[in-house]
């Protein structure tokens, strides 16, 4: 394989985590905390798939978008029982409850699906672009998924900056007090926060399932954890530090893979974000403000 | 009737009871200063009115409304806009944004961008400076800014906690030449302030407050020359 098929592919590995962060960077951003559960709605959006596809034989984008509903209605639900109640407690016991209901997720998932690993269907049904005399190949995952990110991130971008809604969440990631005096309802908007956060998880979870077919309890875990590196690498908070990380994380990734070695690439991966914290403690995007008195 | 009334407040931090049985109103058109030294409760009691603060005992009503239960962001729409203290305006967001997240809950876009007109040509810096951000305004700024995002709500009372804190004395001077004028646009004003010299020159009535307890009240030019209150708010 020549370098530019590592380099698409590590494009579009990192597309994946790249929507996966933005879950978690809206949710730190907004609920100040970190959701380490979000991996796992991953993997149930896979599962929901998994099971619309093979056992209702639906058409693959019908169970995209079941499991996007599904999805969004966890993350709702997650957020209502687990950390609402959580609101004025320590970021200690928040992160806790986040790691357990992490394993509640697995567990369920585990109880009805047993631990073998399932085969995904995948839900891209493309041609295969083929450039340079066939030295470079661009599957239709890859090619959807690179696409998806880019829609995603250019939608989310104007539903913040130009809708009420996306101004509100804004107005509530600075100050929740002060947002409520303008009248912002800041539960609903932390809700809303889940719902887009899990929305995209699902989509995560379908390209992913897709392009690395093989279906476990834990298979949201590890692109959970990478996409977090990838958010906090990029500047937790920040939407497009989500995006730029991401897609960073897994180009490096790929290429740490093909040149160096395979087992050493996640090591690699993690190296960088040490790096990059120690010089740039923000991450790449992140900002500190200081308010004038 | 009155516009706002208290009735018997109490509001605890915790176990710390903060507020202990506080009673005052605001009629419509008036301008009411709340004054007391660090501590007192002021910003306890306006939190508490504005509903961002759940309250331990008694009552308070708005226009008639009974709002002792309601949350902060159904206060708004009633028509109580709160200035809160430090400004806390949204530092990473344009003035324009600002001023626009203040009228949320305004749904006619037409007479918002009329509201704005009124606002820019209150404070005309606002609209200087409408695509900077914020946290990039001067103190002063900031405050002006604050106030033109409350106004966006078109309240018909505002309350405002210590508008004049860290600020020049020409800003002082500026900020309540503003005071004045809401109040007299038909604003009714709930006034907080530790510069008590100047809240008592442009307020219609006072309360004095201490530790959590009222222990005065009267018409401002009476309490301007009550001996007690010379010599603890005025220096005198
Ligand atoms: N979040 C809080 N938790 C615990 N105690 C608090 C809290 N906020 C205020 N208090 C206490 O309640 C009392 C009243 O505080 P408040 O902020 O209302 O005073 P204030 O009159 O506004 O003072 P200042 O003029 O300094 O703003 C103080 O003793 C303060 O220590
Ligand atoms: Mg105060």
């Amino acid at each position: 394989m020549s370098f530019w098929n590592y380099l698409i592919n590590g494009l579009s590995l990192g597309s994946v985590y790249a929507i996966i962060a933005l879950g978690y960077t809206m949710v730190y951003g907004i609920a100040k905390m970190l959701n380490f559960a979000h991996g796992d709605v991953i993997m149930v959006g896979g599962f929901v798939i998994y099971t619309i596809m093979n056992g209702a034989g639906l058409n693959p984008l019908l169970a995209v978008l079941i499991s996007i509903v599904a999805c969004t209605v966890l993350g709702v639900v997650i957020e209502k029982v687990a950390y609402k109640p959580l609101r004025k407690a320590t970021p200690l016991a928040v992160l806790i409850t986040a790691i357990g209901v992490s394993y509640l997720l697995q567990n369920v998932a585990l109880l009805i699906f047993g631990s073998d690993a399932k085969l995904f269907t995948s839900v891209v049904n493309m041609t295969p672009i083929s450039l340079a005399d066939g030295q470079i190949v661009i599957t239709g995952e890859t090619q959807i998924t690179i696409i998806a990110c880019i829609i995603i991130m250019i939608a989310l971008s104007l539903f913040i900056k130009k809708t009420k809604a996306g101004q509100a969440m804004l107005a509530v990631s600075e100050d929740k007090d002060a947002a409520e005096l303008m009248g912002i309802n800041v539960n609903g908007t932390i809700s809303l926060t889940f719902a887009i956060g899990s929305g995209l998880a699902a989509v995560a979870g379908a390209l992913l399932c897709s392009a690395y077919p093989t279906l476990t309890p834990y298979t949201g875990s590890m692109p959970g954890i990478k996409a977090f590196v990838a958010a906090v690498f990029g500047g937790i908070g920040s939407i497009p530090g989500a995006f730029i990380g991401g897609i960073l994380l897994g180009i490096i990734e790929n290429l740490s893979k093909a040149y160096i070695s395979s087992q050493m690439a996640d090591a690699i991966v993690f190296s960088v974000l040490i790096i990059v914290l120690l010089v740039k403690p923000t991450g790449l995007l992140g900002k500190k403000y200081s308010e004038k008195v | 009737m009155a516009m706002l009334e208290v009735k018997d407040l109490e509001v605890h931090y915790g176990v710390i009871k903060a507020i202990k049985g506080v009673s005052f109103e605001v009629n419509e058109g008036e301008v009411v200063s709340l004054i007391g030294a660090n501590g007192a409760g002021k910003t306890t009691i306006l939190h508490a009115v504005s509903g961002l603060l759940p309250k331990s005992k008694g009552s308070i009503t708005f226009e008639g409304t009974d709002i002792t239960k309601v949350p902060a962001h159904k206060i708004v729409s009633l028509g109580m806009a709160h200035v809160p203290e430090g400004r806390r305006v949204f530092a990473q967001l344009s003035v324009l944004e600002n001023l626009k997240l203040g009228a949320y809950t305004r749904n006619d876009k037409k007479e918002m961008e009329s509201t704005l007109k009124m606002i820019y040509e209150s404070f005309p810096r606002l609209e200087e400076r409408k695509n900077q951000t914020a946290g990039t305004l001067s103190g002063g700024e900031q405050q002006m800014l604050a106030m033109g995002r409350a106004l966006m709500s078109h309240p018909k009372l505002i309350l405002m906690d210590e508008p004049s804190m860290g600020l020049s004395p020409i800003f002082v001077e500026e900020i309540f030449n503003i005071i004045k004028k809401i109040s007299s646009q038909g604003t009714t004003v709930l006034l907080v302030e530790q510069n008590a010299k100047k809240a008592l020159s442009i307020a219609d009535r006072a309360y004095v407050l201490e530790t959590g307890n009222i222990t005065l009240s009267g018409d401002a030019n009476v309490l301007m020359n009550d001996e007690s209150v010379k010599k603890a708010y005025l220096g005198e």
